[in-house]
C-alpha cells in the first residue's frame, strides 16, 4: 500500500490515539512538576475594649485569584516526586538513621503511602497471575474432556466472571462474604467468632481481593488455552499413547510445548491488567487495608477540597515507569525477532 | 482429551466431573444468589440474625406480604434515577461502538496491507498504549478538560472511550484482516478500483465476523467502564456503573444497598443475554490475538 493511501486510512484512528492517549501522557508528565498553590494568608488586627490581637487568616480573595491566574499551580520540579506521599526520600533517610534493626526500617518504609500501595500492587500481581494461568489451564483441560454436546453451556457459565465489570464482580462477591452475607455469616458460625469479618483483618482483605482477582481473570486464560488445545496435533498424542505415555507425560511433553507461546501471551496480558488493579478495592470497600497505585491516583483525583493534580500525575508517571519495566522484556524480544526477520 | 485410543479410567472421569461442577458453582453461584436476593428486602438479603432468611423470605413476607418483591427495582429505576443512567449507557455504548468500528476497520486494514516498517512500530505503540492503566490517562485528561470546559458531558467521554479502545480494536481487526487473502483486493485494484473502493466493496463484505467480534468488545468496554465514566462525567450524566457505586454511599449502611443490588442485576442481565447470543464471537475474539499470532 502506498504511503499516501496508508496515511489517509490510518489518520482517524491515529489522531484519536495521539490526542487522547499520547497527549494525556505528556500532560500528566507536565502536571507532575506542578503543585497546587498554597493558601495566601494575611494578618488581621482585631481590636476590642481589652486590647488588640493579631490573627492570621486565609485571604480567600487573593487565593482564588492566584488559582485562577495560574490554574496549573506553582512549579515544583521534582518536589512532588520526593515528598512524603511519593518516594519519600527524606523520610527513608531518617528511618535508616533512627531505626535499630532492618526489620523495623522495612516496617516504617512500608507504612509510607506510596510503598504501601506498591507492595500491595506487586503482591496482587505475583499471586494472581500464576494462579490464573494454572486454574485457566486446568479448566481448559477438564472442559476439553467433556462431551462436545454440553460444552456450550459449560463455557458460558465459565466465562461469566470475566464479562462483568470488576466493580460489579467484586460487589457480588462482597455481598456474600460480608459479615451479613451468606458465606460471611456461616464462617462466623463455623469459627465461632462473632467478630470475624473481612474488614477487621488486613490479611483477610488481601486474600479476598487476590481470590477475587483469580476468579475474575481465570476465564480469560481458560478461553485462550481452550482454543489453543483445539489446535494440538493428534498424531504425536496418539503415538505417545501407543508408546505407553501416561496422561501427565502427554500433557507435559506434547500439549504444554505446543501451547507455550500462548502461555506467554496470557501471562503478559494478565500481568498488564493486574498491575492496574483498582475497582475491586472500591467494590470490597477495602481502602482501609489495601491500596493500589491506581487507587492512590483515584483518591487524589476525587479529593474533596482541591483536586491534587500534581500528586496524581506524579503517581501516574511512576506507574507508567512500572508498566515500562514489566513490558521491557517482551519489547526487547519482539525487537530482536523483528531485526532477525528482516 | 477425546482421543480414540485413549481409555479413560472411571476414577478420572468422576474426578473431572466433580471439578467442573465445583468450578461452575464458584463461577455462577454469586450471580444466581444476587439475582435471587434482589427480590427480597434488605433484612433478608443482608441478615444479621440468620442467613436462612434469604431463602425463607421471613422479613419480605412481614414487610410486603409476599415472598418476592420488586420494590428495590421500582425504587432504583424511578427515585434512584437509574433510568437516566441506563439511557446514558445506551447513548455512550452506541456511539462508542459505531465510531470505534469505523476508525478501527480503516486503520487495521491499512496496517494489514502495508509492508513497511512503520506498520510494525505502530502495532508495538498500540500494544504499549493498551498497557496504560486508564486511571493514569484520566489524570492527564482532567486538567485540560476543566480548562477547555468540556468536562462532564457525554461527547467527551465517548471520544475518550473510543480512543482508549482503539489499540485493542486495531490488534483484533488486524489479525482478522490478515486472514483475508491479499489477492482478493489486489485483483480489484488491477480492475481499476481505488483502495477505498476495494475496501468498501470487496473486503468489508467478507469481514463481518471480525467486525461483529470487534464491536462486541467495544460494547463491553463502553458498557463496563468505571474509571473513565466515574471521573469524566458529572452526576447528571453518570452511566450505570458509576451510578451503582453512588448507591453504595461512603458507609455501607447509609446508602440504599438494595438499590445497588437491583441495579447490579439490571445492568448485568442484558450483558449476559448478549454474550449468550454471541458466545462464539466473544471466544473467537479473545483467541484471535493469541492463536493467530
Amino acid at each position: 500500500m502506498p504511503n499516501k493511501t496508508f496515511f489517509w486510512f490510518f489518520l482517524p484512528t491515529g489522531l484519536a490515539m495521539i490526542l487522547f492517549i499520547g497527549l494525556p501522557i505528556i500532560s500528566t508528565g507536565i502536571q507532575s512538576f506542578y503543585a497546587q498553590h498554597d493558601q495566601v494568608v494575611k494578618e488581621v488586627k482585631k481590636c476590642d475594649p481589652f486590647g488588640c490581637t493579631v490573627s492570621i487568616v486565609v485571604d480567600q480573595e487573593k487565593t482564588s485569584k492566584i488559582r485562577e491566574e495560574k490554574p496549573l499551580g506553582k512549579f515544583n520540579g521534582f518536589g512532588t516526586y520526593v515528598d512524603r506521599n511519593h518516594l519519600a526520600i527524606e523520610e527513608i533517610g531518617k528511618f535508616w538513621n533512627e531505626t535499630n534493626s532492618f526489620g523495623e526500617f522495612v516496617d516504617q518504609v512500608t507504612n509510607l503511602p506510596f510503598y504501601k500501595a506498591l507492595i500491595f500492587t506487586l503482591t496482587y500481581c505475583l499471586f494472581v497471575t500464576p494462579n490464573v494461568l494454572l486454574l485457566g489451564f486446568i479448566i481448559a483441560l477438564s472442559l476439553n474432556a467433556v462431551t462436545r454436546r454440553i460444552r456450550g453451556p459449560l463455557i458460558f457459565g465459565t466465562i461469566l466472571p470475566m464479562i462483568v465489570t470488576p466493580l460489579v464482580g467484586s460487589l457480588v462477591l462482597f455481598w456474600m462474604i460480608d459479615a451479613e452475607g451468606i458465606i460471611g455469616a456461616n464462617l462466623q458460625m463455623l469459627m465461632d467468632d462473632p467478630y470475624l469479618s473481612l474488614k477487621s483483618s488486613k490479611t483477610l482483605t488481601w486474600i479476598t481481593i487476590i481470590i477475587y482477582g483469580i476468579w475474575h481473570h481465570s476465564p480469560f486464560a481458560f478461553v485462550v488455552f481452550y482454543a489453543a488445545l483445539q489446535t494440538v496435533p493428534q498424531e504425536p498424542v496418539e503415538a505417545a499413547i501407543i508408546d505407553g505415555a501416561s496422561r501427565w507425560q502427554r500433557v507435559r511433553h506434547i500439549v504444554l510445548p505446543h501451547i507455550y507461546p500462548v502461555v506467554t501471551f496470557v501471562a503478559l496480558i494478565s500481568l498488564m491488567d493486574n498491575f492496574r488493579v483498582f475497582e475491586p478495592i472500591i467494590g470490597f470497600s477495602a481502602e482501609g487495608s489495601a491500596q493500589s497505585l491506581s487507587w492512590l491516583i483515584y483518591d487524589n483525583l476525587v479529593n474533596e477540597e482541591v483536586i491534587l493534580f500534581g500528586s496524581a500525575a506524579a503517581t501516574s508517571m511512576m506507574t507508567i515507569v512500572g508498566i515500562a519495566i514489566l513490558l521491557a522484556p517482551v519489547l526487547i524480544r519482539t525487537w530482536k525477532e523483528f531485526r532477525t526477520a528482516r | 482429551m477425546e482421543y480414540g485410543l485413549d481409555k479413560r479410567s472411571n476414577v478420572l472421569k468422576i474426578f473431572n466431573t466433580t471439578f467442573i461442577i465445583v468450578w461452575l458453582l464458584v463461577a455462577c453461584f454469586p450471580f444466581i444468589w444476587t439475582f435471587w436476593g434482589s427480590f427480597k428486602v434488605r433484612a433478608d438479603f443482608f441478615s444479621r440474625a440468620d442467613w436462612w432468611y434469604a431463602i425463607t423470605a421471613f422479613n419480605t413476607l412481614l414487610e410486603t406480604g409476599g415472598k418476592f418483591t420488586t420494590d428495590a427495582y421500582s425504587q432504583a429505576w424511578t427515585e434512584g434515577e437509574f433510568w437516566k443512567a441506563s439511557r446514558n449507557t445506551v447513548i455512550v455504548t452506541f456511539f462508542v461502538v459505531t465510531i470505534s468500528l469505523f476508525l478501527g476497520t480503516l486503520g487495521a486494514y491499512a496496517l494489514s496491507r502495508s509492508t513497511r516498517n512503520y506498520a510494525f512500530w505502530i502495532l508495538i505503540a498500540a500494544l504499549i498504549f493498551r498497557a496504560m492503566p486508564h486511571i493514569t490517562l484520566v489524570s492527564g485528561y482532567l486538567f485540560p478538560f476543566f480548562q477547555l470546559q468540556i468536562w462532564g458531558i457525554l461527547p467527551t467521554t465517548i471520544i475518550v472511550l473510543v480512543a482508549i479502545n482503539q489499540p485493542f480494536t486495531l490488534w483484533l481487526l488486524y489479525s482478522f484482516f490478515k486472514t483475508v487473502p491479499k489477492e482478493l483486493d489486489e485483483s480489484a485494484l488491477i480492475d481499476g478500483c481505488s483502495y477505498f473502493q476495494a475496501f468498501r466493496h470487496i473486503i468489508m463484505p467478507v469481514m463481518w465476523p471480525g467486525v461483529i467480534t470487534a464491536g462486541l468488545f467495544s460494547l463491553m468496554l463502553a458498557y463496563n467502564d468505571f474509571t473513565v465514566t466515574a471521573l469524566l462525567l458529572n452526576q447528571e450524566n453518570h452511566t450505570m456503573v458509576p451510578k451503582i457505586q453512588s448507591y453504595l454511599g461512603t458507609n455501607q449502611h447509609e446508602g440504599n444497598l438494595m438499590w445497588a443490588v437491583s441495579a447490579v442485576v439490571s445492568a448485568t442481565a442484558p450483558l449476559f443475554m448478549l454474550v449468550m447470543f454471541f458466545q462464539r464471537q466473544v471466544i473467537s475474539g479473545l483467541t484471535a490475538g493469541a492463536v493467530k499470532g
